[in-house]
């Protein structure tokens, strides 16, 4: 008895829970902030922006349609509702056109997915090149040309409040920027298209910092290109994208965009530490890339 | 030919009493049913680890592992699912069914499938034993890249050949099913004759036999670089780490579809039962399948899009990948169709089949995104793919194993199962598994990467919501298992051969339970 | 037709895949051991495991030896046993395309990069200065040292026409078998093991040379290991034909097989034409260009 009637309501509620549950959260995530993409700061990332909004509410359209066909055959055509089954199965045009309209569709999302890609692609006419060695678990930032070279580690105090429960001397909810900071911040003008080239040491590791948009791996022995050039001054920070081992959550970066004139001082600035500390970056190869 | 008699005798025969009949067996329902338990213990041994990775995510910090056994976790998680959960739960149900839905007496090759289960658990005991080694298991993440998986300490050989073993598991089961699909069948039942679970389980198996074979090339090349000298994945010797996840993904992308076209099966057979209706579009589903099978050998490399592929290359693969989405909706709207105008009921299959329409979508709409290539760069190895490929394989690989195990049950063991608990089983699975999954989207595009221990405190809220879903959807599934030992215990009731009303197919011709021979007279198919 | 007929042979309770399974997992038990630097302990295991699936292998042929030949099995059966070892035999074209894909990803992409073409300009500049992209290559780090690689038209071409020879003798027993002529069957098997066995004194040789006079190591870059990968499978491909061969050999001459019946000959035939084809692309691919 109470069974019966139990699965009964539960047949009623099945239908709402499901689209509820799943379409709601759907929706929300596009507006709320810390749910969605950041739209960011350079060219690349609002592209990137732009193209993830609209293959979102494409396939938001689409889902609805398909899930409105579900939902309502679900209502519909129920046993308990005395319907007799249809017995079609199969109908050509039908099949074409569900066949050809997705095809359509999807031609419609790639043709702006590779003009951006196009884009990112384009290595050429940069204004500076940062070399970015990574390894276990630190990176190396070399500014080609600045004779300016340094090592970019997690900070003191996310490494103390990182430690395993017992041993930890501070509580990560307390630290700014958990895990998000570093000890020598990446300094770079805005407006400026900073080339990065990237490789690793050791392991493969990835550099992102989803406010400029994008990540790209740093590979042991090859090297990799990547560009950005930043609009707004600001603080941005990511963290290394490709698993690298035991710390690989721990290896922030940290990336500071500064005025042209600001920049300049703090070269200056770091010219001289990386002077006393031997570190000097290759001066013939900028000679070189010009030939390329 | 000549000495039929000979083999009457052996058709006669049940099974053996005890241990030996587990260890000895040829009967495709035995070795199906040791399958089927197998899966079931890795399915909680892979879940055991879900769950302490998500209790260690639960709040920002290192709350409870160490970093590098977390790693660990991650890695082992993933392939106990994969090639202990998933796999061998799909194989099984092959076992069970195909001979019953083809008309045939057993499997093709008897022998051969008692050695391919029976290697499984000795490559998970190869798997698992090395966290007991020093250094523990491997914790390079499932992929295993190099030049990160060859820092893996004593772990590494025991990895290698456990991949081996089980590659050679899935050969050997696969050539199985083939030859059984494709000589025995009932006289009468022509290729587009076949249910379409044996359909989607042939093309999977043409898949697993050209894909098993390069995943044990590939180890074995990680093999001799790390012990040998050999330099395929170094650099300095001419070699390239990212060669490695060329050969890794030429299997790997096939590797899920292998996890989904089963599925997809099973959902065929499902939905036309409980709609009362034939399913629509047969070839088309037929068709679309192997498509699938076609492209996913040509679109590995969208799982590598950051390593710094020529543009050309990029652009390949982006169209390849999006391509797949044309008959993946092919099938979806076919499933609809079948649902439309027919005459629904809403058993705990059929629930199961529901969710896995909605929710897998979800999963293939995630995939899409994906696939696009400069969205991927904000994407890739962040918490958003984690969520796209749980929406696919939980609620869509697992639940539509589910769904089977619900829809056949009944036949294996001639009684019901209990529809209340199963109901109950189904629902709080159905809603957990979105509290889990569903928040990871959100971290992921905020910025969370994957395969992190401890995170920023930023993506503390949603990923407390993800654990505790996870917990209820852990705890849920004790009821599934309670269900199903109820069921085989006595169940509910007596069924009839038929089952449900909606019912059609050789299967539902033999008697509930399932006779321990199949079919000893090939029945005739119209 | 046998099935209809009767049924579709379904054997007994065997143990011979339990024994395979343990033989299996004793070898790769041993081997891991051994190569976690414990070889003392993991050889042997490793070779208890080998004797331990030799003796499955055995058992295993020998029972489905004696149901052939007591005619249990029915075109039906044939065909799933045909089908199968089709199937393995793809399989096994699979596994070899790992490695060719990662010969011909060498010398298309990597080595090509390394010495910075492509979009790659950077990772020559940077970190390979002064590296030339040639083939055959040890890679900018010249791994292993000055070597030589092995010309085509020495050793190479004569292990290929052995080879192909053997193809024929084989083709020649086939249709000996088919035409009942058994005197010729065996000599046309007996010549195709010897020049398997012949084969691999050759492949035993080159290997000793290339270690000895042109330097050429496992460890020489990427040009040493695709050649020892490629060449090393592929002699163990010869080996197990061989062995197969030689079974097939042993059942002609105590009268096995008849015209039409005769699978376990023909398996280890395509085997062995599979064994031969892979030569053919190595001396292309490997050797030649
Ligand atoms: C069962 C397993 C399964 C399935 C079926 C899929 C299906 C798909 N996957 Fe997924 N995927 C995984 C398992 C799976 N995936 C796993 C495990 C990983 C991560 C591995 C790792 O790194 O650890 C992964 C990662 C992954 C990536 C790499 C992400 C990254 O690391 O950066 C990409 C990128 O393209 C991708 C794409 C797709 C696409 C396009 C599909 C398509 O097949 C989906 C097609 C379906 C639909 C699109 C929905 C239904 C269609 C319609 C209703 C029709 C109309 C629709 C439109 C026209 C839009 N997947
Ligand atoms: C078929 C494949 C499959 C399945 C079924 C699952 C199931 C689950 N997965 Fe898994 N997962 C992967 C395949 C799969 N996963 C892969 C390929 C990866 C990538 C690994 C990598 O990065 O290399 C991954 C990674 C992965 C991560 C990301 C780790 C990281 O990147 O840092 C997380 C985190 O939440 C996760 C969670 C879960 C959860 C909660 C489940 C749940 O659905 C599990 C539910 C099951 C149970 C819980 C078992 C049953 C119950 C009990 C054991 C009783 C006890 C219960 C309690 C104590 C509550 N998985
Ligand atoms: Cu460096 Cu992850
Ligand atoms: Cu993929």
């Amino acid at each position: 008895m109470f069974k019966a009637k139990f699965s009964g309501v539960m047949r009623r509620l099945s239908c709402l829970a499901l689209a509820a549950g799943l379409m709601i959260p759907g929706t929300a995530f596009a507006f709320r902030e810390g749910i969605n993409l950041p739209e960011g700061v350079t060219s690349i990332s609002s592209d990137i922006y732009g193209l993830h909004m609209l293959i979102f509410w494409i396939v938001v359209v689409i889902g609805v349609l398909v899930f409105g066909a579900m939902i309502i055959s679900i209502f519909l055509h129920r046993k308990s509702r005395g319907v007799k089954p249809a017995t079609f199965h199969h109908n050509t045009t039908v099949e074409v056109i569900w066949t050809a309209i997705p095809f359509l569709i999807l031609v419609g999302m790639a043709i702006p997915a590779s003009q951006a890609l196009i884009e990112i692609e384009d290595y050429r006419d940069y204004d500076m090149s940062i070399t970015v060695t990574a390894s276990q678990w630190q990176w190396h930032y070399e500014y080609r040309g600045e004779d300016v070279a340094f090592y970019s580690r997690l900070d003191a105090k996310s490494n103390a409040a990182r430690q395993l429960r017992d041993r930890r001397t501070v509580d990560p909810e307390e630290v700014d920027n958990y895990l998000l900071s570093v000890d020598n911040k990446v300094v770079v003008p805005v407006d400026q298209k900073v080339l990065l080239l990237l490789t690793a040491d050791d392991v493969i590791h990835a550099w992102w910092v989803p406010e400029l948009g994008g990540k790209k791996d740093a590979i042991p022995g090859f090297v990799n290109e990547m560009w950005f050039e930043i609009t707004e001054p600001g603080i941005y920070r990511g963290q290394c994208a490709e698993l690298c081992g035991r710390d690989h959550a721990f290896m922030p970066i940290v990336v500071k965009a500064v005025e042209q004139d600001e920049y300049e001082e703090w070269l200056e600035e770091q010219r001289e530490q990386t002077a006393d500390s031997g570190d000097a970056a290759d001066d013939q190869v900028t000679a070189l890339d010009v030939a390329r | 030919m000549e000495s039929t008699t000979a083999t009457h005798d052996d058709h006669y025969h049940g099974p053996a009493s005890g241990i030996r009949r587990w260890l000895f067996t040829t009967n495709h329902k035995d070795i199906g049913t040791l399958y089927l338990w197998f899966s079931l213990i890795m399915f909680f041994v892979g879940g055991a680890m879900a769950m302490v990775i998500r209790a260690e995510l639960i709040a920002p910090g290192m709350n409870l592992v160490d970093p590098m056994f977390y790693n660990q976790l991650i890695t082992v998680h993933a392939l106990v699912m994969i090639f202990g959960a998933v796999m061998p739960a799909f194989v099984g149900l092959a076992n069970w069914m195909v001979p019953m839905m083809i008309g045939a007496p057993d499997m093709a090759l008897p022998r051969m499938n008692n050695w391919s289960f029976w290697i499984l658990p000795i490559g998970f005991t190869l798997l698992l034993m090395t966290f007991f080694l020093p250094g523990g298991a491997p914790a390079s993440g499932w992929t295993i890249y190099p030049p990160l998986v060859l820092q893996t300490g004593d772990a590494f050989p025991f990895l290698v050949f456990s991949i081996h073993v089980l590659g050679i598991s899935s050969i050997m089961g696969a050539m199985n099913i083939i030859v059984t699909i494709m000589n025995l069948r009932a006289p009468g039942m022509g290729l587009l004759k076949m249910p379409i679970f044996i359909w989607t389980w042939l093309i999977t198996a043409y898949l697993l036999i050209a894909v098993m074979p390069v995943l044990a090339g590939a180890v074995t090349m990680l093999l001799t670089d790390k012990y040998f000298g050999t330099s395929f994945f170094d650099a300095a010797g001419g070699g390239d780490p990212v060669l490695f996840q060329h050969i890794f993904w030429f299997f790997g992308h096939p590797e899920v579809y292998i996890m989904i076209l089963p599925a997809f099966g099973i959902i065929s057979e499902v939905i036309p039962t409980f709609s009362r209706k034939r399913l629509f579009g047969y070839e088309a589903m037929v068709y679309a399948t192997a498509a699938i099978a076609f492209l996913s050998f040509i679109v590995w490399a969208h799982h590598m899009f950051t390593v710094g592929m020529p543009i050309g290359g990029l652009l390949f693969f982006m169209f390849t990948t999006m391509l797949i989405a044309v008959p993946t909706g092919v099938k979806i709207f076919n499933w609809v169709a079948t649902m439309w105008r027919g005459a629904m009921t809403f058993e705990t299959p059929m629930l199961f089949a529901l969710a896995f329409l909605f929710l897998f979508t979800i999963g293939g709409f995630s995939g899409l995104m994906l696939a696009i290539v400069p969205a991927d760069f904000q994407y890739h190895d962040s918490y958003f793919v984690v969520a796209h490929f749980h929406y696919v394989l939980v609620p869509g690989s697992v639940f539509a194993i589910m769904a089977g195990v619900y829809y056949w049950l009944p036949k294996w063991t001639g009684n019901m199962y209990n529809e209340f608990w199963a109901k109950t089983h189904f629902w709080l699975t159905a809603i957990s598994v979105n509290i889990t999954f569903f928040p990871q989207h959100f971290v992921g595009l905020a910025g969370m990467p994957r395969r992190i221990p401890d995170y920023p405190v930023q993506f503390a809220d949603w990923n407390m919501v993800s654990s505790l879903g996870s917990f209820v959807f852990g705890i849920s599934q004790l009821i599934f298992v309670a269900v199903i030992i109820g069921c085989i215990r006595g169940g509910t009731r007596k069924v009839d051969d038929r089952v449900w009303e909606g019912s059609h197919g050789l299967e539902w011709t033999l008697p509930s339970p399932a006779p321990y021979h199949s079919f000893d007279k090939p029945p005739e198919v119209r | 037709m046998a099935q209809a007929e009767g049924s579709y042979y379904v054997p007994h309770e065997s143990y011979w895949p339990v024994v395979g399974t343990i033989g299996m997992f004793v070898a790769v038990l041993g081997a891991s051991i051994w190569l976690i630097g414990m070889g003392h302990v993991g050889v042997p295991v490793t070779l208890v495991g080998a004797a331990i699936i030799l003796f499955m292998v055995w058992g295993w042929f020998r029972d489905v030896i004696n149901e052939s030949v007591s005619g249990t099995f029915g075109a039906l059966e044939d065909k799933s046993f045909r089908q199968s070892m089709a199937w393995f035999i793809v399989s096994e074209v699979f596994f070899f395309g790992a490695f060719f894909g990662a010969l011909f990803y060498a010398r298309m992409f990597s080595v090509p990069w390394l010495g910075g073409e492509g979009a790659n300009f950077f990772t020559g500049l940077l970190l390979w200065e002064g590296f030339e992209a040639t083939w055959p290559s040890h890679g900018p780090g010249e791994l292993g040292g000055d070597f030589r690689a092995i010309g085509a038209w020495g050793l190479p071409a004569i292990m290929t026409a052995i080879l192909l020879t053997s193809g024929v003798t084989l083709t020649i027993a086939h249709h000996a078998l088919k035409d009942g002529r058994r005197r010729l069957l065996n000599w046309g098997l007996f010549a195709t093991v010897a020049l398997g066995l012949l084969f691999l004194c050759f492949q035993a040789y080159e290997f000793y040379l290339a270690y000895t006079e042109y330097n050429l190591r496992l460890e020489t870059g990427i040009f040493g290991s695709t050649f020892f990968m490629l060449t090393g499978f592929h002699g163990l491909h010869v080996i197990l034909g061989t062995l197969m061969l030689i079974v097939v050999l042993g059942r002609c001459l105590k009268g096995h097989f008849t015209a039409d019946n005769h699978f376990a000959f023909e398996a280890a035939a395509w085997y062995w034409h599979f064994v031969d084809v892979v030569w053919v692309l190595l001396f292309i691919f490997v050797y030649m260009i």
